[in-house]
């Protein structure tokens, strides 16, 4: 295990960089709303989401309803019942800690996991569970620590959170080069570019999700044969 | 604090059981009998890229392009990320090149 975390490590310092960040402002924010930092800990704990913590914290103001709470939650977490798709047979394999995998798949544990493999003396299940543990660390981390001290923080960190785009943008590359159809990540661009053209930035990823599922569903036979073309003779760079 | 310890927690509770379930659905829906419908598996292949793609518009959906800096930042930064990454292939100096390029811009140049 020692060993898989090590190996975790240095691929998971981009999530650390984001994470840490995000995390402290929503400390601050939660620690404004009158929850210290025993609340941070444990939010971040038992919910870990980033997004949805954010909005959260207005429910703690009060005035708002249970159902309302839960409707919110899945509106905004609703592309979360995609991302395990990509993890079907991956995790499935990995016993009781399956579930902590399905428990931690976050945009950015999602992410990391699509684009790496493991090193090739390590096992590639505890090498997954040790990134996913390591980006919950950083995030339970960074939200404590906004709530201990983010007031006292006296080094600009505005921008910061760039370290989270720039992921993406990285994965994203990594993904067209080792594609044989370029079509998946072209619909990823256009339809969220369509979505926020027409609706704006407010609640973006559901039509965004839904338009892009539409597409792929709609050019199926492409993709799929591309797909399938390409299995056997995967030649990715480490 | 407003609400009371255990309207608090019931909140979070809430939040906790709604995200997990969204998270681990497709694992209770198909994972149980081994006999995944080809078109979950489809989506399953294709959606990383699409979903990556997403993600990047989404991160910068809030940048304004009509007032200054005109997205300007946003614009190197990404350029320098993905530059960066083409070259040397080195995901910590793409991300870390970029994040910095940008919070100097932001900070600095276009403050």
């Amino acid at each position: 295990m020692k060993q898989a975390i090590k190996a975790a490590f240095p691929v998971t310092i981009p999530v650390l960089l984001g994470y840490l960040s995000i995390g402290i402002a929503f400390g601050l924010l939660f620690e404004n709303a009158g929850y210290n930092f025993i609340w941070s800990f444990f939010i971040s704990l038992v919910v870990y989401a980033g997004a949805m913590q954010f909005i959260a914290v207005s429910f703690f103001y009060g005035g708002i309803g249970l159902i309302q709470i839960a409707v919110m939650t899945l509106v905004v977490n609703v592309r979360h019942i995609f991302y395990g798709l990509s993890f079907l047979d991956r995790f499935s394999g990995m016993g009781k800690k399956k579930w902590y995998m399905a428990f931690s798949l976050t945009d950015e544990t999602y992410s990391l996991l699509c684009g790496i493999k493991a090193p090739e003396h390590v096992d590639e299940k505890k090498f997954f569970f040790s990134v996913a543990f390591l980006n919950q660390c950083y995030w339970v981390l960074g939200s404590v620590i906004g709530s201990l001290a983010g007031s006292l923080i006296t080094f600009d960190t505005t921008g910061m959170d760039f370290a989270m785009t720039a992921l993406f943008i990285v994965i994203f590359i990594d993904q067209w080069k080792s594609s044989s159809t370029h079509l998946p990540a072209l619909f990823g661009i256009g339809c969220t570019a369509a979505a926020l053209f027409v609706i704006g930035p407010g609640n973006l990823v559901i039509p965004s999700m839904i338009l892009i599922v539409i597409a792929l569903m709609l050019t199926r036979k492409q993709i799929e044969g591309k797909l399938t073309e390409k299995d056997g003779e995967e030649d990715q760079l480490p | 604090m407003i609400l009371s310890v255990q309207e608090s927690i019931l909140i979070i509770m809430v939040i906790a059981v709604i995200t997990f379930g969204l998270r681990a659905a497709p694992f209770l829906l198909f994972s149980r009998t081994g006999t995944t419908p080809k078109v979950v598996t489809y989506l399953g292949n294709a959606l990383p890229p699409a979903v990556m793609g997403m993600l990047i518009v989404y991160c910068l959906r809030n940048t304004s392009v009509l007032s200054a800096p005109f997205g300007v930042p946003e614009l190197l930064s990404v350029i320098a990320v993905a530059g960066l990454h083409l070259w040397r292939k080195n995901n910590l100096l793409s991300i870390l090149g970029g994040t910095v390029l940008y919070m100097v811009l932001i900070q600095f140049v276009f403050s």
